[in-house]
């Protein structure tokens, strides 16, 4: 009798561990799916956005300087959705 | 193969465990402990980016003053001047002499971040002071008072009408537009400057970690220690990589603060 209350108190501790595991793994299931789809867009956009820059300074050299600085701005502007990705991530991972 | 490894890698026991969000960016307070002002190794960084801008263009300043051909850390000085109104207000503000008027605002802002950056490369440091959230935060606000100052200043009220009711649209849809303008002008610029900044600087300051940590581990952790060599040069390839962010950050933020300038000086474009 005594070992089967045993049993069953090990079996809860297992449980309210699994329960609290399971918390974690969520956690660290939703933020590496958060990050990794959260780089996706960007990373297409960041790569046509300076394929199409390079392209442009292929065509006109004389216009690389404007070109580049738009090309910057446009990758900060991209860019931002996937750090705002990687933000989420820390914040689901540590807080 | 991967099992004998992983069978190895369980032997040498996990004595130092991967060091959790807190330990990676908390410093402990030196000074003033518990208060506001607490004084840690960040707020250190954020002095010493701040004095060296400065006493960098004391000494080029009063170089100047001798001679007027440029030595030494007056060309560091031209250099940095030279770089922020040509790559910076000339192609963001264009050639309007109101633009040049903002070149101290601009110059001090990328050398503060610039300076803050490099420190997550520079050994016994590491740790860039614009990887915690206040000092980008900070910046952006000012960013953002100062875009918003400008346009008020140069076209009063219509400043705020222009950028909330863009002309040109026909008038049913400024029922969409105007609460997009809003948002986008006057909460998302803010908020994605700083952002941009901190998670950049935080994200290499964790590559840095997880490489460094990963070939420490490997070194203590006997057979392994062979293939330590790899994520040494992958650390290593990311301090390359890092010093090249640092700048990239400070150029960024400080292009995207002058264009945020230029559009609150012309708005109609």
């Amino acid at each position: 009798m005594s070992t089967l209350s045993t049993l069953a108190q090990t079996v809860a501790q297992q449980a309210e561990l699994t329960a609290d595991e399971a918390k974690a793994n969520a956690a660290a299931t939703g933020a590496g799916l958060a990050y990794g789809l959260a780089a996706i867009g960007p990373g297409i956009g960041i790569g046509y956005l300076v394929g199409q820059a390079v392209q442009a300074m292929a065509r006109q050299p004389e216009s690389a300087g404007q070109v580049q600085t738009t090309m910057f701005l446009g990758i900060a502007f991209t860019e931002a959705l996937a750090l705002i990705g990687f933000v989420v991530f820390i914040l689901l991972k540590f807080v | 193969m991967f099992a004998a490894l992983t069978a190895i890698a369980a032997e040498s026991g996990d004595e130092h465990p991967f060091p959790g969000i807190r330990e990676l960016v908390v410093w402990p307070e030196a000074l003033f402990e518990g208060t506001a002002f607490g004084f840690n190794k960040v707020a250190l960084i954020s002095l010493i980016a701040m004095a060296v801008p400065v006493v960098l263009f004391l000494i080029a300043g009063s170089r100047a003053k001798q001679s007027a051909v440029p030595r030494g850390v007056q060309n560091l000085a031209e250099v940095t001047v030279e770089f922020v109104e040509r790559m910076i207000i000339r192609q963001a503000i264009g050639n309007d002499p109101k633009g040049m008027a903002f070149l101290p605002l601009l110059i001090s802002m990328f050398l503060f971040i610039l300076v803050g950056n490099l420190f997550g490369i520079i050994p016994t440091a590491h740790f860039g002071a614009n990887a915690r959230m206040a000092n980008p935060v900070i910046l952006a606000l000012l960013a953002w008072v100062t875009f918003i100052g400008v346009g008020l200043k140069n076209h009063g009220l219509g400043y705020l009408k222009e950028a909330l009711f863009p002309p040109g649209v026909p008038k049913a849809l400024y029922i969409l537009v105007t609460p997009i303008e809003l948002i986008s002008t006057f909460l998302v610029r803010p908020f994605s400057l700083a952002v941009r900044l901190f998670a950049n600087m935080l994200a290499g300051h964790i590559l840095l970690v997880t490489f460094a940590w990963l070939t420490t581990s490997l070194v203590t952790g006997g057979i392994l220690a062979i293939i330590s060599p790899l994520p040494f040069a992958m650390l290593v390839a990311f301090t390359g990589f890092e010093l090249l962010v640092a700048f990239l950050q400070a150029y960024i933020f400080t292009l995207l603060t002058a264009v945020y300038i230029g559009g609150a000086l012309h708005p109609a474009h």
